[in-house]
């Protein structure tokens, strides 16, 4: 009996063992006779070097820029300075657009986004802050007083016009308060950037590169769905589908992106499409050169027609989303269906992505933990 | 006929099999129970959830808030009992009871393995499964060497039910054909070691394992009863069930089947198996076993019932797996009699599903979040089955009407793709499902599969 019983349980344990065996595999050029070399560990090495690091070292020089041109205007409040000023937070903001998506790591760690993107800005939260001077912004009772949002509401919507603005950094009996809160939240947002950058280049770049199993704490699965989570939600929900009012009975326009600022919430928003499909595309935030990505992923699993339906269905988003004004709020007030139409050109690569995509990676849409069949 | 009938039912056999049946059983549901428990599915599945969805007819079967870990506490409990054949009947009972009343909470977790544990355990009410090896004999001081061979031979039958009917479900073009979904999910499983980037990857490796899975489930059956091709057969599925179990998660199963598929050994395996048991209860606890009774065999009490029932239950488990032929369109796609039909591991089928609120006299609308209801594992299910969009819809519908809203109508805007083709449109999106009602007619607000 036990001769018989000992291949039987031989088999069993060499596969348990085999299962539980840890050896990574270098990965063999793709079969199936496909045009792309393909791998996992490549396309996660492209995202790293040629397009997440490179794309927090911009937004960080920008920042940097950033804190010279606030200590010029807090130095000397002027027309000037606050132009220099607004101008180096808009060019910092539209290098944000590119880091948003890379909820992982650090940054999803110490909760980057909720820290430097969540509008509406909470301005009574902002005021109070001002008001008492003294305030600990990396409370995330302070998430929605903090960030672009904050600076948005600072520089755009404290007076109703740019001489009442500049008074309250400059004759205002709170203004140096007011210009306390400018450098605060400056500071802030050019620290928690920094941690999160110095971590990638210091620990997680080559972490993050080698993470490439399919679990759900992969590396690779998880920027996937962070990738999926953001379209759907950081850019079609948050920017165009709560403010034209896709998400309740009437629109909201004072939800837009830069409400204050009321001229680019439409570039931001094209700015976050662009990402969205430079990354899809694989192409480098460095020089532009197209590299491992979703697309040549699906490619390699031989679905190329998906790969030209998703980028088909971004390009006709982003041609619905040039009918806009550049002021979403102007558009959602003269004609909220232009801005529906956006928001459902946008959803019909939803459906592309968390769907055909995910089916043809064959990954958990999220962290679902249960048995199958 | 007749004669032949009785001349069956009358055969006796030994009674270890069923014994040894009986405590792998117990056993592994106990641990099952513990599992679920440990996991925290307890209250990911029955506890968190705003909303659960329900089988037809038995929306009136809800969790217990915090009795339902006490549920869990009676049905793990039964469950060793049954192991120890202590109070049998009573503990087997409870065990199916409240084992189905677990399953039928939420609609999201259906498994066929779990509808199997279901069945099996209702069969084994009937069935004398403590007549020898158990406690019950020491209280009744008597054991009994035979019980009619029929109790086993149902076992069998069911078990070969399951894995042919499976086997049946393979044959279909997409399996077959296409090897989908494998060709989907074996290359997804390159982190494997050794085989992942190899033999996962290559196409005639699908189709390989498309076809063998299909010839395994149909043969099976038939290798395990003939005696010479028994140990070849076990072997078989030993490997089948723990390749799988390597491959995709699929929880207790595997193990679930390997050791119910021993019942096809001929006794004297099943007594050395008691035997060594025994050894092993002696080293620790002295058991007076000379007080008990062997009497030669066991009579069914209550045969005139339990034989009719048992007949019916083996029909149904026959035919009802063939409702799908009463539906029109792809049974893949609609899902109409999809489920109790041991269609195990046979699709990839994703959706993306949203549910647009419109109020009847102005025409405005708006779009719900599906993450402020359901969780994502409910979402997941939601999205490509037609019996859950529907139930979701009318929650929808309540909800909303219950905040207020005037003259709810509930419409969906839902994309779902089917084993690696490009999504299409599922449901049609003219139609109010707030109006539309569960039946078992056929659902028309689903949209024809569209396949190129």
């Amino acid at each position: 009996m036990i001769k018989k019983i000992f291949p039987v349980v031989f088999l069993v344990l060499s596969i348990i063992a085999c299962s539980s065996d840890d050896n990574t595999i270098t990965t063999p050029p793709n079969e199936g006779g496909n045009d792309v070399v393909f791998s996992r560990a490549s396309m996660l090495r492209n995202f790293a070097d040629n397009i997440i690091i490179p794309s927090y070292q911009e937004l960080s020089d920008n920042l940097d820029a950033l804190e010279i041109a606030k200590d010029g205007f807090i130095a000397a409040p002027s027309q000037p300075t606050l132009d220099n000023f607004r101008a180096a937070w808009l060019t910092a903001y539209k290098s944000w657009q590119r880091v948003e998506i890379f909820d992982i790591g650090k940054a999803e760690e110490i909760q980057l986004n909720f820290q430097m993107n969540i509008y509406p800005v909470n301005t009574a939260d902002v005021e109070a802050n001002v008001s008492a001077g003294f305030y600990d912004l990396s409370s995330p009772n302070n998430h929605d007083a903090i960030g672009f949002p904050a600076l948005d509401y600072l520089l755009y919507g404290v007076g109703a016009t740019d001489i009442e603005i500049i008074e309250k950094y400059d004759t205002d009996p709170q203004a140096e308060n007011y210009k306390d809160y400018l450098s605060a939240v400056t500071n802030r947002m050019k620290f928690i950037t920094q941690l999160v950058l110095s971590d990638w280049i210091v620990n997680y770049q080559n972490v993050f590169a080698a993470s490439t199993e399919n679990n759900a704490s992969s590396a690779a699965n998880k920027i996937v769905n962070d990738f999926i989570f953001y379209y759907e939600k950081g850019l079609r929900a948050n920017k165009i589908g709560i403010p034209a009012g896709n998400f309740s009975s009437t629109p909201l326009p004072d939800r837009v992106e830069a409400f204050y600022n009321q001229e680019i919430s439409k570039e931001l928003a094209l700015d976050a499409l662009n990402a969205v499909q430079n990354m899809f595309n694989g192409i480098s935030t460095v020089d532009n050169a197209e590299g491992q990505g979703f697309k040549t992923y699906l490619q390699s699993l031989d679905r190329e027609d998906l790969a030209d339906l998703i980028n088909e269905k971004f390009n006709a988003a982003r041609e619905k989303m040039q009918l806009l004004d550049a002021n979403f709020t102007t558009q959602i007030n003269t004609d909220n269906t232009k801005m529906t139409e956006a928001y459902d050109a946008l959803q019909a690569a939803v459906v592309l992505l968390k769907v055909d995509m995910l089916q043809a990676f064959n990954i958990a849409v999220d962290y679902v933990d249960a048995d199958g069949d | 006929m007749t004669n032949h009938f009785q001349t069956y039912i009358s055969k006796k056999t030994n009674a270890a099999p069923l014994a040894v049946f009986r405590i792998g059983f117990g056993l592994m549901m106990c641990y099952s129970i513990i599992r679920f428990w440990a996991k925290g599915w307890i209250e990911s599945v029955y506890l968190e959830p705003k909303f659960h969805f329900s089988y037809y007819g038995f929306e009136w079967i809800q969790p217990l808030g915090n009795f339902t870990y006490v549920l869990f506490f009676i049905c793990g409990v039964a469950a060793l009992f049954v192991a120890l054949g202590f109070k049998y009947r009573w503990a087997i009972i409870t065990f199916f009871l409240s084992f189905t009343y677990i399953e039928l909470m939420e609609k999201t977790t259906y498994l066929n393995h779990y509808y199997f544990i279901s069945i099996l355990s209702f069969l084994l009410i009937f069935l004398p499964a403590n007549a020898t090896f158990s406690i019950d004999n020491i209280f009744r001081k008597r054991s009994f060497e035979q019980i009619p061979n029929w109790c086993i031979d149902s076992i069998k039958l069911l078990l070969g039910i399951v894995y042919f009917y499976a086997g049946l479900a393979k044959i279909n073009a997409d399996w077959l054909l296409k090897a989908q979904p494998l060709k989907i999910w074996l290359p997804s499983k390159y982190d494997l070691p050794i085989i992942g980037e190899s033999l996962l990857q290559q196409n005639w490796f699908h189709y390989a394992m498309s076809w063998s899975g299909m010839l395994y489930d149909l043969c099976i059956p038939f290798l395990l009863l003939y005696k010479r091709t028994r140990w070849f057969a076990f072997v078989l599925v030993v490997f089948f069930h723990i390749f799988t179990r390597v491959l995709f998660p699929i929880g207790m199963f595997p193990y679930v089947m390997i050791i119910g598929s021993l019942i096809f050994f001929e006794a004297d395996f099943h007594k050395k198996i008691i035997a060594f048991i025994k050894k092993m209860i002696q080293k620790v606890i002295q058991i007076n076993a000379s007080a008990i009774a062997i009497l030669p065999a066991y009579h069914l009490k209550f045969k005139k019932i339990i034989l009719p029932i048992v007949l019916v239950f083996f029909m149904i488990q026959i035919i009802f797996p063939f409702r799908f032929l009463l539906y029109n369109g792809n049974l893949f796609w609609t899902e109409q009699g999809y489920r109790f039909s041991w269609r195990v591991m046979l699709m990839e089928k994703m959706g993306s599903t949203t549910f647009k609120i419109v109020d009847g006299n102005t025409g405005n609308f708006f779009y719900v979040n599906n993450s402020d209801f359901l969780t994502p594992l409910q979402e997941k299910q939601m999205s490509f089955q037609p019996d859950f969009i529907l139930e979701y819809a009318h929650y929808l519908g309540d909800h909303f009407s219950n905040q207020g809203h005037q003259n709810v109508e509930v419409y969906v805007e839902s994309y779902v793709a089917l084993n690696g083709r490009l999504s299409q449109p599922f449901i049609d999106k003219t139609v109010d499902l707030y109006q539309e009602k569960e039946s078992f007619k056929p659902k028309t607000w689903i949209l024809p599969f569209n396949d190129d």
